[in-house]
């Protein structure tokens, strides 16, 4: 009893770190004065702000196009990768999986910097070369999140498939990729989450004048704290709960346990 | 044949490798050992005896510890607790757990500094019930905080991973045994869920190790961390050659703790989820 109890405390006191700035956060974003202590009155001006502010703005559309784009091409070239490697001789797979780990084991500040050290020698930073970096550090977990479930796959239906004449190609979107789809989803997400919270490799990489949400607010911090960005806060908080609780607890998720 | 042709898929992404991941790091190795002219020098990375950089490193490496430290201390309780949930709520609970790693990495040091600014909402709470103000914005104390707050969720994850894999045959046999709770905490649980510990401890070591964004946000540039360095030498001080050369420093520094703690765990990188 006395142990269930100091469970609950110590769940609580972490919810209670964990959420109240984030609180904090959405209050003061309905608050009319500017202050960060007193309640001036509900307000919906902030949000007004917010989406009438062209830098705000234009830093989500370039954080929307850059992290779809960039998780798209990425599960592409690494759902293709890992069927490549997968065919590999042990050996080489090694290697080319210790080269899959070199984006992910390097600290940020360490690829952005290589990277950016890389494109000025032969182009101009800019939206293209944002883009190629978070390609880079996608393809990664689109890859590690395929290849286990490539290996679960037995090739015996695939080829009793050809057997029975299928064209390589039908064989593989019949038996190969259903077995694969989760796995490719599930990269795909993660790349989007990660180049979503990408600052350090976005910040050496882009080119004067390109702002994805957090350099723009990484350089707004630096002035100092408008209230507009309690607005995008809320909105991003929002976002994710919605997002993480369709994942978790939606049709599709349902669907998934049912067939487990 | 048919083999051959298959693996030909991985061919983009082999160019992808040599082209965005082989020679960036061959571009900080040509930088970090030559001078602005072009000729080769060893004294960029040899910079990091210098006393301030030097200091820098250390003082990073003691945050990163403090940092790593606290997290683990929070985190193995909170997964251990989440483990022994019923199943029902289970799910729920874990996910209201993990909602924050979600929020944007930026929002999150900005909530802590305005919460710890000298007339923030904690001081302004604290004057209220008469107790002295709370002045660690612009201390390595709010830097290490908020990295706590940062990381947490990384470490929670894996952790909380390793025990659920962990068969409840084993900890029954035990117990019918003989063994107390105690032992079977120490012979049991803590061994087998050292691969969580283990991938928790580098996704908060290395991120902590190597941040600038928290410490410049929430230092007030008074808290000069290695990344900080670094990055001043890129943006401020336009010494590529310096930057690099300190990157490439870092780059070693961050391989070498990493195979030290990795040492015990021979999956190495890809059970970082």
């Amino acid at each position: 009893m006395v142990k269930k109890s100091a469970e609950r405390i110590y769940l609580t006191l972490i919810f209670l770190f964990l959420y109240l700035p984030i609180a904090v956060l959405i209050v003061l974003s309905f608050n009319n004065s500017k202050s960060r202590v007193y309640w001036g009155g509900f307000t919906l001006k902030w949000y007004q702000k917010m989406i009438t502010s062209p830098t705000i703005m234009k830093a989500f559309g370039t954080t929307i196009i850059i992290s779809l784009a960039s998780a798209l091409i990425a599960t592409l070239l690494g759902t293709l990768a890992a069927l490549g490697i997968n065919a590999m001789k042990k050996r080489n797979q090694t290697i080319m999986l210790g080269a899959t780990n070199i984006p992910m084991l390097n600290a940020d500040i360490v690829t952005g910097i290589s990277m950016m050290l890389l494109f000025v020698r032969f182009t101009r930073l800019g939206m293209g070369t944002v883009l190629i970096a978070h390609i880079t550090f996608n393809i990664p977990y689109v890859i590690l999140n395929v290849l286990p479930k490539l290996r679960q796959t037995s090739k015996y239906t695939y080829e009793a498939a050809l057997d029975l004449g299928a064209t390589p190609l039908y064989a593989f979107f019949k038996i190969t990729w259903p077995q694969l789809r989760p796995g490719v989803l599930s990269g795909f997400l993660m790349a989007m989450t990660m180049s979503l919270d990408d600052f350090s490799i976005t910040y050496f990489t882009k080119g004067a004048g390109i702002n994805t949400l957090s350099t723009m607010i990484y350089t707004n911090m630096r002035k100092g704290i408008n209230p507009e960005m309690y607005a995008l806060s809320t909105i991003l908080f929002m976002a994710a709960l919605i997002l993480l609780l369709l994942m978790n607890f939606g049709p599709s998720a349902k669907r998934e346990k049912a067939s487990k | 044949m048919r083999n051959l042709k298959r693996q030909l898929f991985a061919g983009p992404y082999m160019i992808w490798i040599v082209g965005f991941i082989l020679l960036p790091v061959v571009m900080i190795l040509y930088y970090a050992f030559t001078t602005s002219s072009g000729s080769f020098t060893v004294s960029n990375v040899l910079t990091i005896t210098h006393p301030i950089f030097f200091r820098a490193l250390l003082f990073s490496l003691k945050l990163a510890l403090v940092c790593t430290l606290i997290c683990l201390v929070l985190a193995y309780p909170l997964a251990m607790i989440l483990n022994n949930m019923k199943n029902g709520s289970q799910g729920f609970i874990v996910f209201i757990f993990i909602l924050p790693m979600w929020m944007n990495f930026m929002l999150r040091i900005l909530a802590w500094k305005m919460l710890l600014s000298n007339n923030g909402i904690i001081n302004t709470i604290l004057g209220f019930f008469g107790l002295p103000d709370l002045h660690i914005i612009n201390t390595p104390a709010a830097v290490v905080l908020c990295m706590v707050y940062d990381f947490l969720p990384f470490m929670v994850l894996p952790i909380y991973n390793a025990l659920a894999r962990i068969n409840r045959d084993v900890i029954e046999a035990a117990k019918d045994l003989g063994a107390g709770n105690i032992t079977i905490f120490f012979k049991i649980i803590v061994p087998l869920s050292m691969s969580g510990v283990i991938s928790g401890i580098i996704m908060v070591f290395v991120p902590a190790l190597t941040s600038f964004a928290v410490s410049d946000l929430l230092g007030g540039g008074k808290v000069l961390l290695i990344g900080n360095i670094i990055e001043q030498a890129f943006t401020q001080d336009y010494n590529w050659n310096l930057g690099a050369g300190l990157s490439f420093v870092l780059m070693i520094f961050v391989l070498v703790s990493m195979t030290l703690v990795n040492s015990r765990d021979t999956e190495g990188g890809a059970n970082v989820w």
